[in-house]
């Protein structure tokens, strides 16, 4: 690998910079409603959700039940750090069983 | 109050800290597999900053890919970010803008995901922000460097399950989203298709088609109650 490495890690360094602005800049000055104001009222459950499905439903029974457990914890409001130490320690207790 | 909100900030980001340092070691040992050396891999992990276009890159550097091809294909992977700064800027209209900016640097999903769920509760002051984002840059770019150096010396971190912590919390802060029967159709649609894309799309487009489909469903709903 060249040096070309580095002119490629400041074309990288300023896409994932840019994607990070954009929706800022994209948003400043304009009134929120209506429509815009719904869709963007559900880009935190669409892309949580959208994150963490594949690592639920594709990695068999490990990523299924350690869901189910994790999202168990959540909704009986432990703290944070309560439920992710549940959910770890579901899925490596079963990675260790199978 | 200031402080405060710093603190509390930190308190928030804290279980991930933990998580953050076998994937940053992942990614290193991988990296010096393609011929990273430690200071490449620091500098990288420095500037660009996201697990998944770093992991891409790794990919796409091995096979000679040309840099505009290789800058479009990690604008692509970081489109989830444009939604992520899109839906964030809400709660953020105590900040002024050139604060904001900087402080965009280091939205990261971990970083967004806890501050959406303090957003449930009270606006975002910039305090909060850099108390939940920046702590954990340093342990990214360090452990990256660490991977790197010591290259595949290290053991499969998934038979610990820290893998898993990254999802557990983004469990747990989906769990304050629920507002009633509307939420579900987002949250089986977003998944739905998140699942398939990840099954018969090449590339890492699941996050943003779930996401956009997600939230087509909830505009569609929207113009369905007005009608």
């Amino acid at each position: 690998m060249s040096n070309n490495i580095y002119l490629a890690i400041i074309g990288m360094g300023l896409a994932t910079y840019a994607t990070r602005l954009a929706g800022y800049w994209l948003l400043q000055g304009r009134v929120i409603g209506g429509r815009l104001k719904v869709a963007l009222e559900a880009v935190p459950p669409a892309i949580l959700t959208a994150v963490i499905a594949p690592t639920v439903f594709l990695e068999g029974t490990a990523g299924m039940v350690g869901g189910a457990v994790t999202l168990l914890v959540a909704l009986l409001r432990a703290p944070l750090l309560v439920t992710i130490l549940a959910g770890v320690a579901t899925v490596a207790l079963l990675r260790h069983v199978w | 109050m200031n402080r405060d909100e710093f603190v509390q900030g930190l308190k928030d980001i804290f279980p991930m800290t933990i998580a953050y340092a076998p994937i940053a070691l992942l990614w290193g040992t991988v990296a010096a597999g393609q011929g990273l050396s430690p200071l490449q891999a620091w500098t990288m992990a420095f500037f660009v900053y996201s697990g998944a276009a770093q992991f891409v890159s790794m990919d796409l550097l091995k096979t000679g890919t040309p840099l505009v091809l290789l800058v479009f294909t990690i604008l692509t992977v970081s489109m989830r970010h444009v939604l992520m700064s899109a839906s964030v800027s809400r709660h953020m209209a105590s900040i002024s803008k050139t604060k904001a900016s900087v402080l965009l640097f280091w939205l990261t999903d971990e970083a967004w995901a806890l501050i959406e769920r303090r957003a449930l509760e009270r606006p975002i002051t910039a305090n909060y922000f850099a108390g939940v984002a920046l702590p954990l840059w340093p342990i990214w770019f360090s452990f990256c460097a660490l991977g790197t150096y010591l290259g595949n010396s290290i053991g499969d971190t998934a038979r610990y399950g820290l893998d898993f912590a990254f999802a557990a919390m983004f469990i747990a802060v989906l769990a304050g989203f629920w507002k009633g029967p509307s939420t579900a159709l987002v949250l089986f649609t977003s998944a739905a298709v998140a699942v398939l894309a990840k099954l018969y799309v090449p590339g890492a487009w699941y996050i943003i088609l779930g996401g956009l489909a997600g939230m087509l469903v909830a505009v569609l709903g929207y113009r369905a109650n007005e009608q």
